[in-house]
């Protein structure tokens, strides 16, 4: 008896690996940036309850993350599309190409405003990005002598710049593996260092030098890592009121009762300016489609319609409601287009 | 002797002072304890109950052709309720702050009412449709009236509303069915943990069904029949150091293994339990071995004194009477693995999963998984919602856990 039991549970587990190995997926499935991840869930569930197919299924791994598994060959146990908090980058492109992933169509989303924000208790506070560079990067400028640098002495914000207060400089944001790091450095703080003219002299006579000292930030304890939880950083602003933190606009806004967003450059990061483009650290968010799995896989392209309607990621859509700052209407009818004709990406664009 | 009496008081101090460390050391983990079970209890309750609006819907028959009753615009009904209920809102900005008012999910709500009540179209019906997550803090008080209109997520005129809704009476707060019969949702009023507790079931049962047999098999051939020698000796420090390895490397391993070489997909829990396997082998097999080694050797030596064969002693005598240990510490190495999310991230369980898992191969999240992701979101209402989703993964903990302790308690023979 019991050994009937044991050999047809045997059975059982056999046929199961073997049949799943061979199995077709019936189900998108989509990984990537934690930033586009709020935005895609939304579509995702409201397609899966629209439409008749099953609601993809969602991982949040980070673009970095997601472009490799992406990139990774062309089959059901690959993911179809992952998202990204940046541009796919040329390397990303050639590897994928070279893993037989050579036709992918990229899709902008819209854009992302990455805020400085602190307890809504403590003052405003008003930054140019060449305070944030100054308060942030490991090495600051030494003296006015071109090409001298020193290890950031900065302990209150009063030293980065005299009309700001008195406080210590106290600021939590993402760990390197984060898009939004990456775009943070790149839009702020290499956005303040160009404010010294032999600094961005630097860039065309020794780009590595240029980017190391431009996007390397302290590690003094001044500059606190509190990982890809962005919440876990607002609860810690609103406990301690002399901290600023570093997240998306999205989280701002859900949380205006608690956080205030500093000015960047004179400018409050609010949904018209990231818009317009005129609040200067916001990026655009993208996602990126494997066509040879548009067919193989059902609801590739409804999913698509669907994130490209204006209901999604219209001026009044739903994706604005969760924070996403949407396109100008011809950009957006670009990408529309782009989406039903499955153009895809070339390498010479990057 | 005088020198010990000299010395005896100073001994009993320390007597009493050793004593003292020890009672503080017990209050302090008392007090951490109650500390969390408190916070998650009072920030959760509140999960457990969800804001409702009432509407008046008229069923229009231009809007609800027979022949197409899925493609029509629910929606649109949901808003001209509103927009009836509510006629001095006119502006497109304030329309769109009057439609927010109610989830969006009240839509899906009405298709299916319509589906089962087509003879009511063209009649008004009155139905009671979740209210938005803003709605509902606000009315859970989470969402304070005294701070400032501009920092507050709900602005005045959408406050007045909700008082009017509840002079009304047509806001009313009731036991939230959701929480345990839906699956995940973007929207907080929406969401349950019904596809997280369904994932973490059949993940479990992968875990059960492989570990206990091998690991009772392994704890068996080891205490009993293995020779003493210095391979036996090789793999019990082996499976001793592999209790100890952090939980992520079986993630990593899972993913080389199962994903990479045998191909399998991701996400789903018969990967996730494969994995969980791995981390709980080690806890079986030490469990089952500690307690083969409590039977008594006189018990063996009696049944091998009368006859019976090795298997025979083992299988009539020694298995039965070693079974309510090993069990016990089955269901603790379950209440670990029910517990755990990183060896999950590395196979894709970490994921946002809406439809409830049907069986061993569909994409699936656990229930610890479905708390860290709920934790990592912007809206607040997920923030109570985390810290039930915690209770429920706390009594389901303490649960498995009781049923170790009483196990062991029935069954357990002492000699």
């Amino acid at each position: 008896m019991k050994k009937v039991l044991i050999a047809s549970l045997a059975l059982v587990f056999a046929l199961g690996i073997g049949n799943v190995g061979a199995a077709s997926r019936d189900y998108i499935s989509i990984v990537g940036s934690s930033t586009v991840y709020p935005f895609a869930t939304v579509v995702a569930e409201n397609f899966g309850k629209a439409t008749g197919f099953k609601t993809p299924t969602i991982e949040s791994t980070g673009s970095g993350g997601g472009h490799k598994l992406f990139g990774a060959g062309v089959g059901v146990e690959y993911p179809d599309i992952t998202n990204s908090s940046r541009r796919i980058k040329k390397s990303e492109f050639e590897a994928a190409a070279a893993n037989g992933v050579t036709e992918i169509v990229e899709v902008k989303i819209g854009y992302d405003g990455i805020v400085m924000a602190n307890s809504n208790r403590a003052p405003l506070f008003k930054l140019s990005r060449k305070d944030i560079f100054l308060a942030l990067a490991k090495d600051v400028p030494s003296g006015n002598v071109a090409g001298k640098t020193m290890p950031n002495p900065n302990k209150t914000w009063k030293d980065v710049n005299s009309s700001l207060p008195d406080i210590k400089i106290e600021v939590l944001g993402p760990p390197p593996t984060s898009g939004t790091r990456d775009a943070f450095v790149e839009l702020a703080m290499e956005g303040g260092a160009k404010k010294f003219g032999w600094i961005a002299d630097l860039k065309k006579k020794d780009k590595s030098a240029y980017k190391a000292l431009c996007h390397t930030i302290r590690e003094d304890g001044a500059y606190i890592e509190a990982g890809e939880n962005d919440n876990l950083i607002v609860q810690k602003l609103d406990t301690n009121p002399d901290a600023l933190g570093i997240f998306g606009f999205s989280f701002l806004d859900q949380n205006t009762d608690k956080l205030q967003g500093a000015l960047i450059d004179g400018i409050a990061p609010e949904f018209e300016a990231i818009a317009d483009g005129s609040y200067p650290v916001s990026r655009p968010l993208f996602f990126y489609v494997k066509k040879a799995h548009v067919g193989s896989i059902p609801g590739i392209r409804e999913f698509l319609a669907e994130f490209t309607s204006e209901k999604a990621w219209g001026d009044e859509g739903y994706l604005t409601d969760k924070g996403l700052i949407p396109m100008p209407e011809a950009e957006r009818k670009q990408f529309r287009q782009a989406v039903e004709n499955l153009t895809p990406l070339s390498g010479s664009d990057l | 002797m005088d020198i010990v009496n000299q010395g005896l008081a100073r001994r009993y101090r320390a007597e009493k002072r050793f004593r003292l460390y020890g009672i503080v050391a017990i209050l302090l983990s008392m007090i951490f304890l109650a500390f969390l079970f408190i916070s998650i209890a009072a920030n959760g309750y509140t999960a457990f109950q969800q804001t409702f609006v009432q509407l008046d819907i008229h069923l229009d028959p231009e809007m609800l052709d027979a022949g197409s009753l899925a493609d029509a615009n629910y929606q649109g009904l949901v808003k001209q309720s509103l927009a009836d209920m509510f006629p001095e809102v006119t502006t497109r900005k304030e329309k769109r702050q009057l439609y927010g008012m109610v989830s969006n999910g009240a839509a899906y709500q009405l298709q299916d009412f319509v589906r089962e009540n087509q003879n009511r179209i063209g009649s008004v019906i009155q139905i009671w449709v979740p209210a938005d997550d803003d709605v509902d803090m606000v009315a859970k008080g989470h969402i304070r009236r005294d701070v400032p209109e501009p920092e507050r997520r709900v602005k005045d005129n959408q406050m007045a509303w909700i008082d009017r809704l509840q002079e009304q009476g047509r806001l009313e707060k009731r036991f939230n069915m959701t929480f345990f019969t839906a699956g995940d949702s973007r929207e907080p009023e929406l969401a349950g943990i019904r596809g997280a507790v369904a994932g973490s079931f059949y993940t479990l049962i992968v875990t059960l069904l492989l570990s206990f047999p091998i690991g009772v098999a392994a704890a068996v051939y080891l205490e009993e029949f293995a020779p003493k020698n210095r391979w036996t000796d090789i793999i019990e420090v082996n499976i001793n150091n592999l209790a100890a390895v952090p939980s992520i490397v079986y993630g990593l391993l899972g993913l080389a293994v199962f994903l990479n070489f045998f191909g399998l997909p991701r996400s789903v829990p018969l990967v996730g339990g494969l994995v969980l396997t791995l981390m709980t082998l080690p806890t079986i097999i030490i469990a089952s071995r500690a307690a083969l080694k409590s039977v008594p050797p006189s018990i063996r030596e009696a049944a091998l004194g009368v006859g019976a064969s090795r298997t025979q002693m083992v299988m009539h005598h020694v298995l039965p009477l070693a079974l309510p240990g090993m069990l016990t510490g089955t269901i603790i190495g379950m209440a670990q693995a029910l517990g755990e999310t990183a060896p999950l991230l590395m196979i894709g369980m970490v994921a946002f999963i809406v439809d409830i898992p049907g069986g061993f191969t569909d994409p699936a999240t656990v229930l610890p998984v479905q708390i860290f992701l709920w934790a990592d979101s912007p809206e607040r209402a997920f923030l109570e919602r985390t810290s039930a989703a915690i209770m429920v993964l706390l009594a389901f903990l303490v649960t498995m856990n009781a049923l170790a302790v009483f196990l062991r308690k029935k069954f357990e023979r002492r000699w």
